[in-house]
């Protein structure tokens, strides 16, 4: 459907990436990394300019398309999956990003994150964490740990904090995976990995909010602490994690997980995972510090039919069987008379 | 009826005959007992017989409300006649009720000596209780003077015409609403080939099924004939009507075509985004249905999300449509806002329904014009269009859209209940005579700016991803004039709001002369909008035949406003707008041009009655308020601070305001009283 031929000849750079808006997000916020990764990213998509769609809610993250030099939509708060849902129903050859944050998709946009997700629309979710409400002056947000002291909760939140790897595989994500604003290179491995999967794609990515909730991530991005907090996963190999000498993996027993020493079990009982297992997805999904290291990568790449397919397929069955449609047959179906 | 005796009875009929001019049909009965469907195939002869016609769909909110109850009544009207016929009727000439409930609700508006026909089947213990009757009321003696009752056992009649067809008792019976139907066919000598084509196409996979009803279609029309009960039958000759193809077409059928239409006229595609409401979700059963027109329907988690897809498929160069009723345009009210700021094409359709909240959900009501206008954040204008007929629905969803896309804005569509599922023939349209859809489609990226505009239409152009070079952002931040990037400086934000403002006025110029139906001055100036064209249509009529000099403008544009409408208000003495609500039009007409105009208002979920409208006519002809009957006042009588005087906006505060206004007293005092 596209309009014109692709004009795009030279292999693109990151350059050709970078919009003339200047960024206006806080010196030194995590979304700066993530811009400059996506950017770095997009050549090797392969995807002419044009043809790519930034789309965003509302909320810091949410100014991101005005900084990619593709076409770009931000649209209200919460609801960037219903708009992005419609440009792959009227387009479904585009490559569209959606980027938005805690509070804009799992508070406000919760809904249609869940169903953006179950129908496996074509489009990949950038979900910017940094547990806090960042644009509007540091409330605590739907991710925020309890207990948490902001503005809002000066006694501390009450509201139990929800997991978007967890969220997403819930609502039967066909892709869920996370990364870190601080780890570039793994950050690159798994936005080109999440652009690759057909059907909707979730990479939960933690961001420091460097003015209202610094160092949320601390113990995954610090040096002293990353190696035992963090745990990064590889498909088809075993977990493990820890210093050198003291690599740890895990053993699941009914629906347990132990972490156990390598060494000290057979390696045949260690965990290996299978990133198309959706029950071990949820396992592994329910890791969190301090009780275990935190797991970055894919936890999730099944493939299913996916949401602007399925609607083409029926489409092309019905102009088979019907043939392409005709107004002055439509009006004549039924029972007509002459006057 | 105005009856005049002719001889020669047809082939059909050995019995003599009444020809009527007008005549109103209702069937009543249980939700179960399929009087919607046997009105409409009533409605559908009526029509192959060349009569011109009118229906009203009435049915209970529930889907299976208990069976005989008073509140399970679902019932259909039809008023149809040689000559031009405007509304569905106030009173009826031919009732038919299926069980003491539809005769308890419905027998108080059948006119005097009318036809009462019974399921006396239906009259139980059991559900004579359900009505709340001790006894039969058929028994009542003054029943049979005022009206002419005829009593049918349906129920038994069905089944024994059914008896070869070995279906159960209860199966057969199913048929009696046909076998009704067939006595109704007989007594107006409509033709029976419709319905029998309707029952071939509905049945067709089911021989059994089919069989029963046309056996109780032709049972029900030899009954008819060779029962004693029947001495007479009525003929209404063809009305003369336009020559062409016709069809019955109800209001939402003909919005989803009208858009169709339009979708093809411009050659974008289309998608279509709705989250389940009545009484709306017909439009999207049927644009479901046309997938090979490559619409690309859309059933969304929410109202927000189905308007979200839709202005994401605009931004992707689709015809973005999505279909409502009131309370889901309350939750689309942020998107709107989006839509109007970027700027892109975006038809929402509103089938209104009783309000507030979930309201009458099956009733009409013309009450969401003030949302439409003003239910957003911010200065919001945009476009805002109302069909006043059935078929009117595929001109305006057609002009809707073609002005949605040419000047790259959303549009309001505003239908409703009584629209949205009444009926009327329609002369089948030629296609090659419907208006282009224009637009401007950015290709040049030397030239490309996102919020350049065009100098006639004020339009931006519509830059679509996958075009190279015209990569670029929009979003609802306030845009910079020309570049389209994100701005925050005073005199741009007031300058934006302006252009905004002033493309939609320039609509304006899409809007052909008013045509003013009746006098061209006079007395009384009647201004309506959307379903009450009929009403008002019949109203002018006879107040023109009382001597009343009175004309008739009917807005289908109400965002902007005609130009000339000034000009024919002051070609009149006083200005009159009935509405099905509290005075919303009249609100925007009085503040717009200062006038006192003066509103008459019935929100009773129901069309409004034309001896009301007549009245309000005359009365406010002769210069006096109009009559109030304040029941909100009279339901705390005692004067609880409920302020009683003149609910229609005509009080005594007004009127010195508006005499004030305009200085000295027009011609009386334009709706004012005298007293
Ligand atoms: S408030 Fe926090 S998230 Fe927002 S721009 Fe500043 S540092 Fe980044």
């Amino acid at each position: 459907m596209s309009d014109a031929a692709s004009a795009t000849t030279e292999p693109l750079t990151k350059a050709d990436f970078q919009s003339d808006q200047d960024s206006r997000w806080c010196p030194g916020c995590g979304d700066y990394a993530i811009l400059s990764t996506v950017q770095k990213v997009m050549p090797d998509l392969g995807v002419p300019r044009e043809e790519i769609v930034f789309i965003s809610g509302i909320g810091c993250s949410s100014r991101f398309p005005y900084y990619m030099n593709t076409y770009g939509f931000h649209t209200i708060h919460g609801r960037a999956p219903t708009f992005a849902t419609g440009l792959k129903l009227a387009r479904p050859e585009l490559t569209v990003f959606l980027v938005t944050g805690d509070g804009d998709s799992l508070s406000i946009g919760g809904n249609h994150l869940l169903h953006i997700l179950r129908r496996n629309v074509d489009v990949k979710i950038l979900l910017f964490n940094n547990r806090i409400y960042g644009l509007t002056k540091g409330q605590y947000s739907p991710t925020s740990e309890q207990g948490k002291v902001t503005k809002s909760s000066p006694a501390g939140s009450t509201d139990y904090p929800i997991n978007p790897v967890l969220f997403a595989l819930g609502a039967e994500a066909t892709f869920v995976a996370r990364t870190v604003d601080r780890n570039v290179p793994h950050m690159e491995m798994v936005l080109k990995r999440a652009a690759k999967h057909r059907g909707s794609a979730l990479v939960e990515i933690y961001q420091n909010c460097n003015v209202f909730n610094d160092g949320a991530f601390k113990y995954l991005t610090e040096r002293a602490t990353k190696i035992d907090t963090e745990l990064v996963v590889k498909n088809g190999e075993p977990l493990v994690f820890g210093p050198i000498d003291d690599r740890k993996g895990f053993v699941i027993r009914g629906t347990k997980t132990e972490i156990v020493k390598l060494g000290s079990v057979p390696d045949e009982d260690l965990w290996v995972y299978d990133e198309t297992d959706p029950v071990g997805a949820g396992i592994l999904a329910r890791f969190d510090h301090p009780n275990f290291p935190v797991p970055i990568g894919v936890f999730l790449d099944i493939d299913r039919p996916n949401f602007s397919e399925s609607m083409v397929v029926q489409e092309e069955q019905s102009i088979a069987k019907k043939g392409p449609g005709d107004i002055k047959e439509l009006f004549l179906r039924g029972q007509t008379w002459d006057v | 009826m105005s009856e005049t005796v002719a001889p020669p009875p047809p082939e059909a009929s050995a019995k003599p005959h009444h020809t009527v001019e007008f005549a109103v049909v209702r069937f009543a009965g249980d939700s179960g007992d399929g009087m919607q469907l046997t009105g409409q195939q009533f409605a559908i002869e009526t029509a192959f017989a060349g009569n011109d016609l009118v229906t009203l769909p009435d049915f209970p909110a529930e889907i299976r409300a208990p069976a005989g109850t008073l509140y399970g009544v679902s019932s259909f009207q039809i008023q149809f006649g040689s000559g031009k016929v405007w509304t569905h009727g106030d009173k009826v000439d031919v009732l038919i009720v299926m069980n003491p409930a539809a005769f308890k609700v419905h027998l108080p508006d059948l006119k005097p000596s009318g036809i009462l026909i019974v399921n006396t089947d239906a009259f139980t213990k059991s559900n004579l209780a359900k009505a709340g009757y001790d006894a039969s009321p058929l028994v009542d003696e003054t029943l049979k003077g005022s009206y002419r009752v005829f009593e049918v056992p349906l129920s038994k009649l069905t089944r024994e015409a059914l008896a070869e067809t070995g279906l159960a008792h209860r199966d057969a019976e199913r048929s009696k609403n046909i076998f009704a139907l067939g006595i109704v066919s007989w007594l107006y000598d409509r033709p029976l080939a419709p319905t029998r084509t309707l029952l071939e196409s509905k049945f067709g996979k089911k021989p059994q099924i089919l069989e029963a009803n046309l056996l109780a279609l032709d049972a029900g029309h030899r009954y008819a004939e060779a029962t004693e009960l029947f001495t007479e039958y009525y003929r209404v000759e063809p009305a003369e009507l336009e020559k062409g193809t016709y069809r019955s077409i109800s209001g939402n059928q003909a919005l989803a075509w009208g858009l169709l239409a339009a979708a093809r006229a411009s050659g974008r595609p289309m998608v279509y985004g709705a989250y389940p409401i009545t009484p709306a979700s017909d439009l999207l059963h049927e644009l479901a249905n046309h997938k090979n027109f490559r619409v690309r329907t859309f059933q969304a988690e929410d109202e927000i999300s189905a308007i979200g897809a839709t202005i994401g498929a605009s931004f992707g160069g689709a015809l973005g449509v999505c279909g409502t009723s009131g309370p889901g345009l309350a939750l689309k009210g942020e998107a709107l806002g989006l839509a109007v700021m970027v700027e892109l094409p975006l038809v929402v359709v509103n089938v209104q329904r009783g309000g507030p909240s979930t309201g009458l959900p099956t009733k009409t009501e013309q009450s969401d014009l003030l949302q439409a206008f003003y239910g957003r954040n911010g200065e919001c204008p945009l476009v805002i269009l109302a069909p006043r007929t059935p078929s009117d629905c595929f001109t305006m969803a057609y002009e809707a859209a073609r002005i949605s896309i040419r000047y790259m804005t959303p549009v309001l569509l505003l239908s409703d209940g009584y629209l949205a599922t009444g009926s009327e023939p329609w002369k089948l349209p030629d296609l090659a005579a419907l208006k282009p859809v224009e637009f401007n489609l950015a290709t040049d990226p030397e030239t490309f700016q996102p919020y350049a505009r065009d100098a006639e239409t004020l339009a931006r152009p519509w830059a679509i991803p996958g075009t190279p070079g015209l990569e670029h952002r929009v979003g609802g931040l306030e845009k910079k004039h020309i570049t389209g990037n994100v701005n925050y400086e005073p005199d741009n934000h007031d300058l934006m709001t302006r252009l905004r403002e002033e493309k939609v006025k320039r609509v304006q110029r899409e809007i052909p002369p008013i045509e003013v139906v009746g006098d061209q001055s006079g007395q009384v100036l009647v201004i309506g909008w959307g379903s009450t064209y009929g009403a008002i249509s019949a109203a002018i009529e006879e107040s023109r035949e009382a001597g009343l000099k009175v004309g008739h403008v009917h807005l289908r544009h109400l965002n902007p406003l005609p130009a000339d409408l000034l000009d024919v208000i002051g070609r009149f003495e006083r200005v009159l707008v009935p509405e099905i609500n509290r005075g919303q039009l009249v609100r925007l007409l009085r503040a717009e041009f200062a006038i006192p105009a003066v509103g008459f208002n019935r929100v009773r979920g129901m069309p409004l009655r034309l001896p009301e409208l007549v009245e309000a006519i005359e009365t406010v002809a002769r210069g006096e308020p109009l009559p109030t009957k304040d029941t909100a006042a009279e339901a705390f009588a005692g004067g609880q601070g409920v302020r009683s005087g003149d609910a229609e906006g005509n009080g005594g505060w007004m009127r010195d305001a508006f005499q004030q206004l305009w200085g000295l007293d027009r011609s009386g005092g334009n709706g004012a009283s005298e007293g």
